[in-house]
């Protein structure tokens, strides 16, 4: 019902431009790409599961945050070989979502499963805790229903968040997610200073914010995935604009540097079935205004093909790691925008 | 001009020293004060929630710590929950030593671990409802209550009762405090919330449901619980010299106090839900002083309560906000410290009194928050010494050791 309902919008949200679509998807460009085969080796009998969240930070190692026999945090280095897991059996892990890394290398985690954000230092302490896991023995005796939150959301409390993004001074944005439908800004020592959004498709609303970027100058970019578009924020959280014509963007990152671009995600559906996989999955590069420059990629199971996106990281704008649900894989792709023809 | 200057000179005087009369009579002094994130566990060692903290004779500190995951596993027609509450040892430098208790039937929910005079650790647990004592080296050598058999009557018979805390009486008692008002009207539509420790129930009052399907243990009324050791989320422990055993319940549906001689008979109960002086409201922590005098935390009415050995009320202190972990000082001059800590949905409060044993203020220190020296969700404290403290936070996965200046 979930999955008809999600095809339903993307139907109605394509049929309600077919003319911008169809010159969308004549007009841009295909950027040819590489992907490295086995680029995270891990050590016999450790296992990728669901490629949920994956970071790098500033020496290049990745950090995996995966749905596998438990949710677990993996650290990689540059070159792919495993270095550690963090925090084994943590209580704030149960069901992965989204890992960052911040500017001075802390890494946090989103989990949906406890509703709770955690910041562990680079040697891997949690430092800072935000959310609560809720009492383990309610979810026991009721089904877990989903169920969106209708009241207004709490400051220090999440409803399945999503994913989560810095500025220059440190402050941060949660997106917030399945079950709230909003975004909030904390300062760094964790306070909370603002919340924007609730549930709907108007303008200000969301429908499942799913992942979050911020720019150098401290905006912010939302993928409103239910509604099919980017939701652009100033730091403040007033709503700038809103960019469209990409999708459903499962997944979001900005590149660093003077000119920095936008890749968005539309993801194929996460039931791993070929036949819906093969409808979507290509990825866009944008500028940061919204302007498309060229895609590339496109739903499957064979290595260059992605398997429902589900997080990227593009720290080097011509070379993405990318985390996929179904294929339980992490790749990094060498874009070759030079070689275009 | 000079004359209108003077005047306003001599009226800024006049509201100066009645403001400063005015803040003499309210403001609480502030206690200098240092602390350090104290435990350095092994890189694969999770600490979560911390639920308990003590220190033995020896200087090393006990935690009880909410971490890992809670695993079901399914039997005949039922399901069975295991985990995932620890037990951990550190020295008195925060270097991890082991673990005690790894896989013990009761450690499910931390809430409370102490150690007596003899050393012995006793651990409070809130969904397994008992209380175990472990003698020093670890050993199971008493047990109180009996954990429920499967996943379900553990939700089942430890439902948090109906928000009680946000009764009118409750509130009446808190308003010389300057207290908050309790989070049930504050968050405008919101499922209400019981103490501020409980877990939010999910929306669509399951846990309110499964509270009326739970009769009253043992029929007895007010809260008061079966006569003996089957309790209903079981908070904390506390002994006198003779080494009879108190132990407050609780969180679910009952609010007093179990006492029992030191080999586990039962001796009498006392308490029972209420807001007059004498009965409790989820009492949260119990400490007893050289005398034989229990002070228990009683959190939902916003107090202090003291009683004497026997159950008889003595005294309250309304002027502390929510006192949610209470610990006393040993030696001649013995001093009460209490937490108003804050809680889940906000970072309001959260300073550490401390008092003399007749309930006059000596001072304060600290407030919520996330940083080194700031507490969240404080629910333990041990008063090692007068001035060195352990305090364990439940939001902040932490124990600061904190050092006052004199």
């Amino acid at each position: 019902m979930k999955r008809f309902i999600q095809i339903c919008i993307v139907i109605m949200a394509t049929s309600v431009v077919p003319a911008f679509a169809q010159r969308g998807a004549q007009g841009i460009k295909e950027i040819p790409y590489d992907t490295v085969p086995n680029f995270l080796k891990l050590p016999p009998n450790l296992y990728m599961g669901e490629g949920i969240g994956v970071a790098r930070d500033s020496k290049g190692h990745v950090y995996t945050y995966t749905r596998s026999g438990a949710t677990r945090l993996f650290e990689f280095d540059e070159k792919g070989n495993f270095v550690r897991e963090i925090a084994p059996g943590s209580y704030g892990m149960e069901m992965a979502h989204a890992v960052r890394v911040d500017a001075q290398d802390n890494i946090w985690i989103v989990d949906e499963g406890t509703n709770m954000v955690v910041k562990f230092t680079p040697d891997g302490r949690p430092a800072l805790i935000l959310g609560r896991r809720p009492d383990p023995f309610d979810g026991l005796p009721t089904a877990a229903v989903f169920a969106r939150n209708t009241n207004p959301p709490l400051p220090y409390r999440f409803d399945r968040p999503t994913d989560i993004a810095f500025d220059a001074a440190g402050n941060f944005f949660i997106s917030d997610g399945y079950g709230n439908s909003r975004v909030a800004k904390y300062d760094k020592n964790g306070r909370f200073l603002k919340t924007t959004g609730s549930f709907g498709n108007g303008t200000g609303q969301l429908n499942t914010p799913h992942s979050i970027q911020t720019d150098a100058k401290g905006n912010v970019y939302v993928a409103d995935r239910g509604n099919s578009r980017i939701q652009v924020y100033d730091n403040d959280l007033n709503l700038v604009k809103s960019i469209t014509g990409i999708g459903a963007p499962w997944a979001v990152c900005i590149t660093p540097g003077p000119h920095q671009y936008l890749y968005s995600s539309n993801s194929s559906p996460e039931s791993n079935n070929s036949v819906q996989m093969a409808t979507s999955g290509e990825i866009y590069k944008m500028e940061l205004d919204g302007t498309i420059l060229g895609k590339f990629g496109k739903g499957g199971k064979m290595l260059g093909e992605f398997s429902t996106t589900h997080a990227m990281d593009c720290r080097n704008e011509n070379e993405l790691i990318i985390g996929e649900i179904t294929s339980w894989r992490v790749q990094k792709v060498i874009l070759k925008p030079g070689a275009a023809k | 001009m000079k004359r209108g200057s003077f005047l306003l000179l001599a009226l800024g005087a006049l509201l100066a020293s009645s403001a400063s009369v005015f803040i003499a009579q309210t403001t609480v002094p502030s206690i200098a004060y240092d602390s350090v994130d104290f435990l350095k566990p092994p890189a694969n060692l999770s600490i979560g929630e911390v639920a308990g903290v003590a220190s033995n004779s020896k200087g090393q500190v006990l935690v009880y710590t909410r971490t890992g995951t809670v695993n079901v596993s399914v039997g005949t027609a039922r399901t069975f929950a295991h985990g995932p509450s620890r037990l951990l040892r550190f020295d008195q430098n925060g270097k991890f030593v082991g673990e005690i208790g790894e896989g013990v039937y009761a450690l499910t929910y931390a809430q409370s671990v102490r150690v007596d005079r003899q050393d012995n650790i006793w651990v409070v647990d809130q969904y397994s409802n008992m209380v175990v004592k472990f003698d020093p080296e670890g050993r199971v050598v008493m047990t109180f209550g009996r954990r429920p058999e499967t996943a379900q009557s553990i939700s089942a018979t430890t439902a948090a009762a109906p928000a009680a805390g946000a009764g009118g009486a409750g509130r009446g008692a808190a308003a010389g405090a300057g207290a908050v008002a309790p989070q049930a009207g504050a968050a405008g539509g919101a499922p209400p919330r019981g103490g501020g420790e409980v877990p939010a129930a999910p929306a669509g009052g399951a846990r309110g449901a499964a509270a009326a399907a739970v009769p009253a243990r043992g029929g007895a009324a007010r809260g008061l619980g079966s006569q003996g050791d089957s309790f209903s989320r079981p908070t904390d422990v506390a002994w006198d010299a003779a080494g009879n055993i108190f132990i407050s319940d609780g969180f679910g549906t009952s609010s007093r106090i179990l006492k029992m001689d030191k080999n586990g008979r039962f001796l009498k109960t006392f308490g029972g839900t209420g807001s007059e002086p004498g009965q409790l409201n989820k009492p949260a922590s119990i400490a007893i002083d050289a005398k034989g005098d229990l002070y228990v935390a009683d959190k939902g009415n916003k107090r202090i309560q003291v009683f004497d050995g026997e159950g008889t009320f003595k005294a309250q202190y309304t002027n502390v906000g929510t006192p949610s972990a209470i610990c006393i000082s040993p030696g001649a001059h013995q001093y009460l410290y209490s937490s108003n800590s804050n809680d889940p949905d906000n970072l309001d409060n959260g300073e550490i009194y401390k008092m003399e044993l007749d309930g006059k203020i000596v001072g304060k220190f600290g407030s919520a928050g996330h940083l080194v020296k700031e507490f969240g969700m404080v629910n333990s404290l041990d008063c090692q010494s007068e001035n060195t403290l352990f305090v364990g936070e439940l939001t902040n996965w932490r124990v600061q050791k904190v050092t006052l200046k004199k």
